[in-house]
């Protein structure tokens, strides 16, 4: 029998006056593992944050934190801490005021406090620091702190509502790899929610994608990289080129689709049949996407819409001459395409495996 | 050139205020000042002394009534705050949009008319044949009419009421500035409301609770109508005394000296109020 989950929504739905912002939400969260929740804003990821941590409740369904039901339990009674976007830092405290404040509510003796704030901020690599203010720190020291507040209370479950979302990149960078190796480090299950896909795909064991308040898919940033099992899903973890058209040719999971414009391409399905004459779009990532100079079979001949050089993810947009479709390429950096510029002629083939079909109008 | 017409700019704008400051706050003070150190000898004859200071060190009426009017003021201030502060927690935490604006100018309404209005519309409620007096004795709590005006307790409604929008204006102010996350954060980590109000919210508004008690303060000891009408001919109000001074007795030089003394005592109870709440004067009217 698998261990109890840390945390466990049983179909969370939570209805505002005029929406439902979160809609019959179900997963659980394995002990010590980093659980993100991607999406765009608007989708409801605050608001289920918000129930997890106690500042709202659910209209219905069972939230459970180590098996037991947290329903009807205040913010500060629940083993769960969150690190807020701005991190909330008390400005009218200093650090180990700061990170002492949930010991002092527990009544825990001063002594003992002070040990086990320096002992938690040693772990997040700011020792000394108990008496500087909130103002003396730079915004990755801040975040430590934040963080450091919180596991001084040895929660069950670590909440962060997109605490990298203030940083400059470099630092966001940083951090990304830092809150990871501070995570397995603490051993303490993270829930962490983000709209940048990197940050989710980079740090999380496991990743949820949640559109208009439900989640379109639960796995591995890999299998959601690889295996995306929706339109929305696939449009919106990586980047990828998107058509719309109809169905040509079906062959097994192999179908043709031709774009409104007129451009015949090869994809394959996953999730559901397609028939012919339906309606779909397909993706297509640019890194998927093979480039050459020559021609070779089965590649299509496309000229250059312009380079956006941005180092090694630089980009390329080509544009078919027959129908006008454009289409984003990433320029391999092996020195073979170093002198492209506008107007020149290539051709671009890919794998029809790399090419996902889902049925429906987009968006 | 162009340095001595900014230069005449610069004058030019800041000679209003100094006018200002100079005419009617520093010049009147002078005067008053010589007044209350001449001593009257003789008809039309004076000399330079600080007779009228011992004349309210001697007389216990006068400095009864100025610690009478101290303590009163204090103690006003203390319970305009507690009324004033959940107040403006309501409106700048618990309210948005057109509810806050709402209950911010209801706050607001009853200032659109005199002082002097306000006072009556509280001695219509509370004098003997009053409406709370009617009230009692129609749902037969009370067997004949009761007079609820001219003592402190009157005194003291009246001058809370006149002045707690100016306890709520700064409290809004710095409590609006307060991030929820900061109270959420508070919940998050175990507080409770208590504790919460205690080590985030009120150090949180200590410049604000300080400016309104600061301005709360000033009001009510120079407050003249409100002990007048509602503590009647025995309120013993400070400014009542200087104004008797003035006017009634023709004693000016003992009336400038009572001034004095008023702008003393106000000035050393801000300066020993805000050395207990460890703020500056800069610090919480720079808000």
């Amino acid at each position: 029998m698998p261990a109890t989950p840390d945390l466990q929504c049983i179909e969370l739905t939570k209805d505002f006056s005029d929406f439902r912002a979160v809609d019959q939400v179900s997963f659980d969260v394995p002990p010590g593992s980093f659980f993100s929740i991607l999406g765009p804003s608007g989708c409801g990821k605050t608001t289920l944050l918000r129930m997890i941590a106690g500042f709202q409740f659910p209209t219905s369904g069972d939230l459970k934190i180590k098996g037991k039901s947290m329903i009807g339990v205040g913010p500060n009674k629940r083993p769960v801490s969150m690190v807020f976007q701005h991190l909330a830092l008390f400005p009218m405290m200093n650090i180990g005021e700061n990170v002492g404040f949930g010991l002092r509510q527990r009544g825990v003796n001063k002594t003992e406090i002070k040990q086990r704030v320096e002992r938690v901020l040693d772990r997040v690599g700011l020792p000394g620091i108990t008496e500087r203010q909130v103002s003396q720190l730079s915004g990755g020291q801040k975040q430590r702190v934040a963080i450091a507040r919180c596991m001084v209370l040895e929660p069950d479950v670590l909440l962060l509502d997109e605490p990298l979302g203030a940083l400059d990149l470099k630092l966001r960078e940083h951090m990304k790899i830092e809150l990871k190796s501070l995570q397995s480090a603490f051993n303490t299950t993270f829930v962490y929610i983000t709209h940048d896909q990197s940050e989710a795909l980079v740090m999380s064991d496991k990743i949820a994608v949640m559109n208009k308040g439900r989640f379109d898919q639960i796995g591995t940033a890999r299998e959601l990289y690889y295996d995306p099992n929706s339109a929305f899903v696939a449009g919106f973890v990586g980047d990828a080129n998107r058509f719309e058209g109809k169905i040509t040719a079906v062959n097994g999971d192999a179908v043709t689709m031709v774009t409104d414009n007129g451009s015949h391409l090869k994809a394959c399905t996953i999730t559901e049949r397609v028939t012919k004459g339906q309606h779909v779009q397909i993706f297509i990532r640019p890194e998927a996407i093979q480039l050459t100079l020559e021609a070779v079979a089965d590649a299509d001949e496309y000229t250059i819409e312009s380079v956006l050089f941005n180092g090694a993810n630089s980009l390329a947009i080509l544009r078919d001459p027959a129908t006008g479709d454009l289409l984003n390429v990433t320029l391999p950096q092996t020195g073979a395409f170093l002198g492209l510029g506008k107007g020149d002629r290539v051709y671009a083939r890919w794998e029809p495996e790399q090419a996902r079909c889902y049925p429906g109008e987009g968006r | 050139m162009t340095s001595d017409r900014s230069k005449l700019g610069f004058y030019l704008l800041l000679a209003p205020l100094l006018l200002w400051l100079v005419l009617l706050i520093i010049l009147p003070h002078i005067g008053l000042f010589f007044v209350s150190i001449s001593e009257k000898v003789g008809v039309r004859e004076y000399e330079t002394g600080l007779g009228n200071y011992a004349v309210f060190f001697n007389e216990p009426l006068y400095w009864r009534t100025f610690a009478r009017t101290a303590i009163m003021s204090i103690s006003t201030t203390a319970l305009t705050l507690i009324l004033g502060f959940p107040i403006a927690y309501y409106i700048a935490k618990m309210t948005r949009g057109r509810t806050k604006t709402t209950l911010f100018l209801m706050c607001l309404i009853p200032f659109w008319v005199s002082e002097l209005v306000r006072t009556f519309g509280w001695m219509i409620l509370l004098r003997e044949t009053g409406i709370v007096s009617n009230a009692l004795q129609y749902l037969g709590l009370t067997a004949g009419p009761v007079e609820f005006l001219y003592n402190d307790a009157a005194i003291m409604v009246g001058l809370v009421y006149t002045s707690i929008l100016f306890m709520i204006v700064p409290l809004v102010t710095t409590l609006d500035s307060l991030d929820d996350s900061m109270i959420e954060a508070g919940y998050d980590l175990g507080g409770t409301g208590v504790s919460i109000l205690r080590e985030i919210i009120i150090p949180h508004a200590i410049p604000g609770i300080v400016s309104g008690c600061i301005v709360v303060f000033m009001l009510s000891l120079g407050n003249y109508l409100t002990p007048i009408l509602l503590g009647g001919k025995d309120s013993l109000w400070f400014t009542g005394l200087i104004y008797t001074q003035f006017i009634t007795r023709f004693n000016w030089e003992l009336g400038s000296a009572f001034g004095f003394l008023l702008l003393a005592l106000s000035s050393g109870i801000v300066f020993v109020g805000l050395k207990l709440s460890r703020q500056t004067l800069s610090e919480t009217m720079g808000r």
